[in-house]
């Protein structure tokens, strides 16, 4: 029973991560219909950004002497969680302007291949041995970097559990951030001008939407939020590297397939129901079947249900 | 237009052919290194580029082999098998290399064993500790080569002191099902472990790449082991070291040379404190020729030589006996010169090289403590 409560404990973990990051897929399909591939690697500049702002704001460990005070972590954790979420959602908005925005009106196949090129651009671009030395080594180069301690790390056991303050707050942020997304796309002016557009843009801006304006505010928003999962990644697991972000950015978008991509309540299921799936897979079963064994469960699911969890399937008018 | 660049790559062409049969004929031999200086292993690569460099400064002041100078070439493979083929394909073909020097990593060095044998041109592996890097089935690839142990004896050395010095009845295993070297350690483990009358029992796996090992720890864990036996790479090890704490696992872990980083160390901050893995060398060790090769790494590179470093100015002095007794440059002659290695004293141990071509030599286990590896004892084959 203990080990079965730390599979669940763990693989929330995992899960908060993908769901966040799934959030990122799901707007950006519901509004453009578009699979943004670049979105995992959004998620990986996100930790690196994390770690960059930590070493220009200086953060210092808990095990530094003297030993940082519990309002010199919060302010500086917050700052450089709130300034990844401000890069990424800047990255966003130009990789949305100068890659997609150009090739709106052209054939789908054609912005998705873009999609892949910028999500090569950038996993490259980042191996590439640093141009520029100071004040921050860019781009990092592909050895593994240590992700600096935003926060100490306190542990606590219950019933044999062993769970942290790192999951604990990654799971509330988690939810925070879908509980602003969900009130965005469904209480404010902003997000019924989404919903306008993702229904039917042309129309909606014969209705006077600003459409350009709505698609940019979209990738801003999902990349802060894969941003913000890098940071909750990072803190726990502090190892970085350029290549991070593609299997949890293929994951993240299963995730996101899977609770019904567009729905944003159906992202964040997704993620919680694929990393706890994963967890299980590899806590009960043979561990090196894990993403195989994980995979086929999903399949089984879309085979069940093809629109995902909380998707609706609609039917194409002719 | 067309015409004049035509020309001008023409008149490059010619040039640089000329450069090259000028290369060709200059007094110095030229080796080649294939190693991982960037990517998840970036430290085994650096360490082993910086003891061939210190190995070539000593063959120069003494003036070179046959009268020649020796200089070396080297390319970086990220860390991938496919970049190290790459390497080495280009290292021979093109760089027209003497003698090929690389990789650490088993898989690495699997990928480019068959490109020296099928060129003639010797490899010579530093720490591939994988059986089959000079193995071609049943034979012997006649120009691969390696200056360090293989992984059966390094895991008969960590089965028997975990069974015999540490009286340790329940082992699990976590492997790296994706490393060819951390794979055949892992079954040579178990094998011997429990032909000592040991019990496995759990053997899980992960992939290198993995940010989360906790399923398989919480599994582990239900199990309660005495010892985790983890074979992977430094970085994954040291962050399952640090998920292996926060589940409240308290147990040593035990690995082999995979470990042996100052990396491992930065990533795991205190984790792995009481934990053993086995290693080449320790340079802790009051041996005068250890120690005097220790005083001169840290003042040309800062820090202390790992044993990818001792191996990697072991390795390439090992070639350099090789190419001096040799009648000639030719790779048959080399290689042929290499086999016949009897006792060379290297810094991380006497070697010799048997008809398997691999090194016959002793192990060591250290002990981890404070965040430091501590030399613990040394254990003949």
């Amino acid at each position: 029973m203990t080990e079965f409560l730390q599979h669940l404990v763990n693989g929330l973990s995992v899960g908060t991560i993908y769901a966040l990051v799934a959030l990122g897929y799901t707007m950006v399909y519901g509004v453009l219909k578009l699979i943004n591939f670049a979105h995992g690697d959004v998620y990986m500049v996100g930790a690196f950004a994390g770690y960059y702002l930590s070493d220009l704001v200086g953060v210092r460990p808990p095990w530094a002497d003297p030993p940082p005070g519990a309002g010199e972590t919060f302010v500086k954790a917050t700052i450089v969680t709130m300034g990844s979420m401000i890069i990424c959602g800047l990255l966003g908005y130009l990789i949305e302007r100068f890659a997609y925005r150009p090739l709106r009106h052209q054939a789908r196949l054609t912005a998705l291949i873009t999609a892949i090129g910028v999500s090569f651009l950038l996993e490259f671009g980042f191996q590439l041995s640093p141009l520029v030395r100071s004040p921050i080594e860019f781009p990092p180069g592909p050895s593994p970097r240590v992700f600096p301690a935003l926060l100490a790390r306190d542990g606590y056991e219950v019933l044999g559990v062993n769970l942290s303050n790192y999951d604990i707050i990654g799971l509330l942020v988690a939810l925070g951030l879908m509980l602003g997304l969900q009130w965005i796309v469904y209480r404010t002016r902003f997000g019924t001008a989404m919903r306008a557009v993702s229904f039917d843009s042309q129309v909606a801006g014969l209705m006077g939407i600003p459409v350009n304006r709505i698609i940019s505010w979209t990738f801003v928003l999902g990349s802060a939020l894969a941003a913000a999962a890098g940071i909750i990644n990072a803190v726990s697991r502090p190892r970085i590297e350029p290549l991070f972000g593609l299997m949890a950015g293929l994951k993240a978008f299963v995730a996101a397939v899977l609770g019904g991509i567009g729905s944003v309540p159906g992202a964040m299921v997704g993620g919680l129901v694929l990393g706890l799936a994963e967890e299980y897979v590899a806590g009960y079963t043979d561990s090196s079947y894990r993403d195989a064994i994980a995979f086929t469960v999903l399949i089984l699911v879309l085979l069940v249900r093809p629109a995902g969890l909380f998707g609706r399937l609609t039917v194409e008018k002719v | 237009m067309r015409l004049s660049r035509a020309l001008a790559l023409t008149t490059l062409t010619i040039l640089a052919a000329a450069c090259e049969k000028r290369t060709s004929v200059a007094e110095t031999i030229l080796i080649g290194h294939v190693g991982s200086l960037t990517g998840s292993e970036a430290s085994f690569g650096t360490s082993t580029e910086n003891g061939i460099r210190l190995a070539i400064e000593d063959i120069n002041a003494k003036g070179g082999i046959k009268g020649k100078r020796v200089a070396a070439k080297t390319y970086d493979d990220q860390g991938k098998p496919e970049e190290a083929a790459v390497a080495a394909t280009r290292l021979i073909t093109q760089d027209k290399v003497t003698v090929l020097l690389g990789e650490v990593a088993s898989s690495r060095s699997l990928a480019m064993a068959p490109i020296a044998d099928a060129n003639q041109v010797p490899q010579i592996s530093p720490t591939s500790t994988n059986p089959r890097v000079t193995k071609d089935g049943d034979k012997t690839r006649p120009y691969v080569f390696r200056v360090c142990f293989i992984d059966a004896f390094q895991a008969t050395v960590m089965a028997k002191f975990a069974r015999e010095s540490l009286k340790l009845e329940r082992v699990a295993i976590l492997r790296d099902v994706g490393s060819d070297y951390s794979v055949g350690l892992a079954d040579f483990f178990s094998k011997k472990f429990e032909e000592l009358g040991g019990t496995i029992v759990s053997d899980q796996s992960f992939k290198s790449g993995d940010q989360d090992f906790k399923a398989q720890l919480t599994t582990i864990k239900g199990k309660s082991p005495e010892m985790i036996y983890t074979t992977g790479y430094y970085t994954d090890v040291a962050l399952l070291a640090r998920q292996a704490r926060e589940l409240g696992i308290k147990v040593p872990l035990g690995g082999g040379d995979g470990w042996d980083s100052a990396k491992l160390f930065e990533i795991a901050q205190g984790a792995l404190d009481g934990s053993y893995f086995s290693n080449h060398y320790s340079d802790e060790n009051p041996d005068p020729r250890i120690q005097s090769f220790v005083k001169r790494y840290r003042e040309k590179f800062g820090g202390t030589p790992d044993s990818m470093a001792a191996l990697g100015y072991d390795a390439a002095h090992v070639a350099f006996d090789a190419m001096a007794r040799a009648p000639d440059l030719s790779g048959p002659a080399i290689a042929a010169a290499l086999a016949a290695t009897k006792d060379f004293p290297g810094v991380a141990g006497v070697i010799t090289i048997d008809a398997d071509h691999n090194a016959v030599k002793s192990a060591v286990v250290l002990k981890i403590e404070k965040n430091k590896a501590r030399y613990v004892t040394t254990i003949n084959p």
